[in-house]
């Protein structure tokens, strides 16, 4: 019998639905720099510990760099409590 | 956690520059604290270098006390500034250098033109 099981999400996957949802972006890019930073503090095994993500969004204009960033990082706080260890992150408003 | 919360407070009250980070300024042991110490030392600006993994109850407290997920944390005259990719930013925009200018900080006149 097939499993009903749906197929584990990837962090990739959960970062780009959970930013989507959030920040409502023009561009999105999010890539798993995991491998490049084998062996480095904070990675592990299996990965999904490093990332990058490029988000173009209205919801920046008029807003700080930090503010920009901590939008960011708190769509992404279920991310950082299971695991999720760096973020590079260029954020965004449309046009800059 | 209330020692810690005191201890972080004290230190980047007491301090012009404070930069929390994986391993020393001498020797860090992550890229991206490695950035930011470069970033400084360039600036040549004095600064003090915590290493959080000397402590995991300061490794996390740094991070509840900022509201920040991530490490390194440069904090100016007690305020956050921000992690590696901000301070890049900033530095490459001349920013870091009229920001720490403003504080009072000298910067060094050849890195900041």
């Amino acid at each position: 019998m097939a499993s009903l099981t749906p197929p584990a999400s990837t962090r990739k996957s959960r970062i780009e639905a959970a930013l989507l949802a959030e920040l409502s972006p023009s561009h999105l890019s999010v890539i798993d720099d995991s491998e490049r930073h084998r062996g480095h503090g904070g990675w592990r095994e299996g990965g999904e510990t490093h990332y990058a993500v490029e988000v173009v969004s209205a919801i920046f204009e008029g807003k700080s760099r930090l503010a920009r960033q901590r939008l960011v990082m708190g769509a992404l706080k279920a991310e950082f409590d299971s695991g999720l260890h760096a973020l590079s992150v260029s954020a965004r408003a449309p046009g800059e | 956690m209330a020692d810690i919360k005191s201890f972080i407070d004290n230190e980047v009250k007491s301090n012009d520059i404070v930069l929390f980070m994986k391993g020393t300024p001498d020797f860090p042991q992550c890229g991206f604290s490695g950035q930011v110490v470069q970033i400084l030392s360039y600036l040549g600006v004095p600064f003090k270098g915590i290493n959080v993994l000397e402590n995991p109850e300061l490794r996390d407290g740094i991070k509840t006390y900022s509201n920040w997920p991530t490490l390194p944390q440069l904090y100016v005259k007690g305020e956050f500034v921000g992690g590696c990719d901000i301070v890049r930013e900033m530095f490459q925009k001349q920013e870091l250098q009229a920001h720490l200018k403003e504080a009072g900080i000298a910067v060094n006149e050849a890195a900041a033109e």
